[in-house]
């Protein structure tokens, strides 16, 4: 039986990485699942309840159950959402219907470490914060990686350091911030890795948009479109 | 209610300390290494246990089974110590607590005293409301003398002085000590050692903090690796203990755990080199008085937040610091307070008690909740979610402000599908500000961005607007 799966885009993803949605989709159903995307989706009241707006939050995470409660599996292509839905939306008095973040959905529910991918170029990988420590991810992602064709994995030293993104810690505390995504992307300068994937969007971005400043040539590529890539269908650079 | 002066006086906001401290790029390169170390050593110390989880979850049960029945024990620990020959005292707060450690001293007729490091008395600044009252107390753990010479402040719960590296240290040792000493660390030492021996056998006092208080026998308990508490626990006649009111164990047994938890989690020890016990006076040997003065200082009204009042599991260790990005880069000062990191960030609002004080609101925010401190507290203290907690706080003691309602606006956008829609596609047009694919400027707020980052230009189009047309 194919396993019905309710993707869950993400704000930042749907709106600013829709390659990474697209992926998902992809990656899934040729896996076997099939994909659907409830169209009143918005965001999970992460941004809200992080900064303080709790009381903001929750009729976001009450949208976040309305929309997906019917559904038993939702998949989403972000650590941190995933674990806002997880760990905070019971705080808020939600039950969220079972939420998971990609990595954990392909290894745990579908039992696959291999995806069929191909992927010929240098990567590094960093473990962002939310979905090593509030989800316990663990290596789940690196296994996906080391079993994709043709991908050269190379380790980021002090990879489970957090890169200074943290929602509006970015501009709250910009500079302190900055100081983090600095040794960051030493870190993955060190690797000589071409493309620094991640299971989140929002620390690609922050990475990203660093090494997108210092024009320093290493690409941010989600974990998501790395799997979806294959030999038939390479991944290219689309928005 | 009287402010409690946890932080230090006219400290700034964080992250307008946190610019400042960045600039320093000794400050920088001495974290980085000493955290670094100290990270490795923990981690080691502590994968050697089989047990360490259910040690964790121990300690944290120990401890809110204190909080919870935190009156009966302070009156259990008074009787214990009154029946074994000490004196209690009790504070309500800070200047409470420094009038009657004053009063002791001057009873004592000590000009000087001479004390072990402890974070109880530099939270209600005693050495300062000593000085006032004519008494000069003389810190002696090595890195508190350090910040005492200095004129500096502490930076560190474990390591005061881990700002400075030892090239400093020997700078204000020979300006200090009027004494010619190399910036080898056992010179260093023997140079301190020197100094300090002849003020542990002149003293009469000693003041003492307390890192644990066992509730049924009346003990006191201090860990150390230096020896000189052991000095300051033993020579003097005289000996005052400051401790919080949450520091207490109910038994002698559950000793065990924390004994075990803190060296490994502080100093990466299996076993810290000294631990003291004392239980009231002994005659005929040690200080022939014995003083304990328990201090509230915002305790009680921690206690009474069901989600923040376990930062008072907290027993000092300091990991929570060393594994910190945040403080690991803006160094403990700039947390304006004797606790800095992730520790500080959460407990020196609660202590204060005041979110309408701009640094003490400030620091909730120091953190990108990460969450690594909660993963290294050895009393499992759920740092990231009291963060938030007190962010909450903050957000309701400040009222409306620019952010509040642009968070009101995007709420409300976010709270229907249809005007998400709308918004997202008003804000793609913003690619049209894009060079190469990106943004390299925006206007504030997005200029807090834009000032180290790019931002990627928004696609034409959205993922929904591709599903819609693709599979709708």
């Amino acid at each position: 039986m194919r396993v019905k799966v309710a993707l869950f885009a993400t704000c930042l993803t749907d709106t600013f990485f829709p390659s990474t949605a697209r992926a998902v989709v992809r990656l899934l159903e040729r896996l076997g699942c099939s994909v659907e995307f409830p169209l009143d989706q918005t965001c999970c009241g992460q941004m809200h309840f992080n900064t303080g707006y709790r009381e903001h939050a929750k009729p976001l995470a009450r949208k976040y159950t309305d929309v997906f409660g019917g559904y038993d599996h939702v998949v989403a292509p972000s650590g941190s959402c995933a674990g806002m839905v997880r760990e905070i939306h019971p705080t808020l008095g939600e039950a969220p219907p079972r939420t998971f973040e990609l990595a954990e959905f392909l290894v745990d529910v579908l039992g696959v470490t291999d995806v069929g991918a191909w992927f010929p170029h240098r990567v590094t990988y960093h473990p962002t914060c939310h979905s090593l420590r509030m989800l316990g991810v663990g290596d789940k992602p690196l296994a996906l990686l080391r079993a994709v064709k043709g991908l050269d994995l190379v380790e980021l030293p002090d990879a489970t350091q957090c890169c200074g993104f943290g929602g509006t810690f970015a501009v709250k505390n910009a500079e302190t911030s900055t100081a983090m995504l600095a040794d960051k992307m030493r870190c993955v300068l060190d690797t000589g890795a071409e493309v620094l994937s991640a299971g989140d969007n929002s620390c690609l971005m922050h990475i990203g948009g660093g090494l997108s400043r210092l024009r320093a040539g290493v690409r941010p590529v989600h974990l998501a479109e790395i799997l979806a890539s294959t030999e038939e269908d390479p991944w290219r650079a689309t928005p | 209610m009287a402010r409690n002066p946890v932080t230090w006086l006219g400290s700034p906001t964080f992250p307008k300390a946190a610019r400042a401290a960045l600039q320093d790029t000794q400050l920088r390169q001495n974290l980085r290494k000493a955290t670094g170390t100290i990270r490795g050593r923990r981690a080691a110390a502590v994968a050697e246990m089989t047990d360490w989880e259910q040690l964790r979850v121990a300690g944290e049960q120990i401890k809110d089974d204190v909080l919870a029945r935190l009156d009966t024990l302070l009156l259990q620990l008074e009787e214990s110590v009154t029946a074994r020959g000490g004196v209690v005292h009790w504070a309500r707060d800070a200047a409470e607590a420094n009038r009657i450690v004053l009063d002791l001293c001057r009873a004592e007729d000590a000009r000087e005293v001479v004390k072990v490091k402890s974070m109880a008395t530099a939270e209600i600044g005693l050495n300062e409301a000593l000085e006032a009252g004519g008494v000069h107390a003389i810190e002696t753990d090595l890195a508190e003398l350090i910040v005492q010479l200095g004129d500096d402040r502490p930076s560190h719960i474990l390591v005061p002085a881990i700002h400075r590296n030892r090239s400093e240290i020997r700078e204000i040792f020979q300006r200090r000590m009027g004494v010619e000493v190399s910036d080898e660390p056992a010179d260093l030492a023997e140079a301190a050692r020197v100094y300090l021996r002849e003020k542990f056998l002149t003293t009469k006092v000693a003041i003492s903090g307390a890192n644990f208080a066992v509730a049924d026998t009346g003990s006191i308990v201090v860990l150390e690796s230096e020896g000189n508490g052991r000095m300051c626990l033993t020579l003097p006649e005289t000996l005052i203990t400051v401790m919080g009111i949450e520091k207490l164990v109910p038994t002698w047994q559950d000793l065990e755990v924390f004994l075990q938890l803190l060296p490994r989690s502080s100093t990466a020890e299996r076993m810290n080199p000294y631990t003291s016990v004392w239980t009231g006076v002994t005659p005929g040997d040690g200080p022939q008085e014995f003083h304990l003065v328990l201090i509230d200082n915002g305790r009680t009204a921690t206690l009474e937040d069901s989600v923040g009042r376990q930062a008072l599991r907290c027993i000092r260790c300091s990991a929570c610091l060393n594994v910190c990005p945040v403080y690991e880069r803006t160094g403990g000062q700039s947390y304006g307070s004797v606790y800095p990191g992730p520790i500080g960030a959460i407990l020196t609002p609660q202590l204060v008690g005041d979110m309408h004080d701009p640094q003490a609101a400030s620091l909730p925010y120091a953190s990108s909740l990460c969450g690594a401190c909660f993963e290294v507290c050895p009393v499992r203290i759920d740092i990231p979610s009291v963060l938030t907690h007190l962010r909450a706080e903050a957000v309701e003691a400040k009222g409306r402000t620019a952010e509040s309602v642009a968070m009101a606006a995007a709420a409300w956008i976010f709270g229907a599908a249809s005007r998400y829609e709308k918004a997202q596609k008003a804000g793609s047009l913003a690619r049209f500000l894009a060079r190469d694919g990106r943004i390299t400027s925006l206007p504030w707020p997005g200029s807090k961005w834009t000032s180290s980052r790019d931002v990627p230009a928004p696609p034409a189009e959205s993922f929904r607007t591709w599903w819609r047309k693709n599979r709708g």
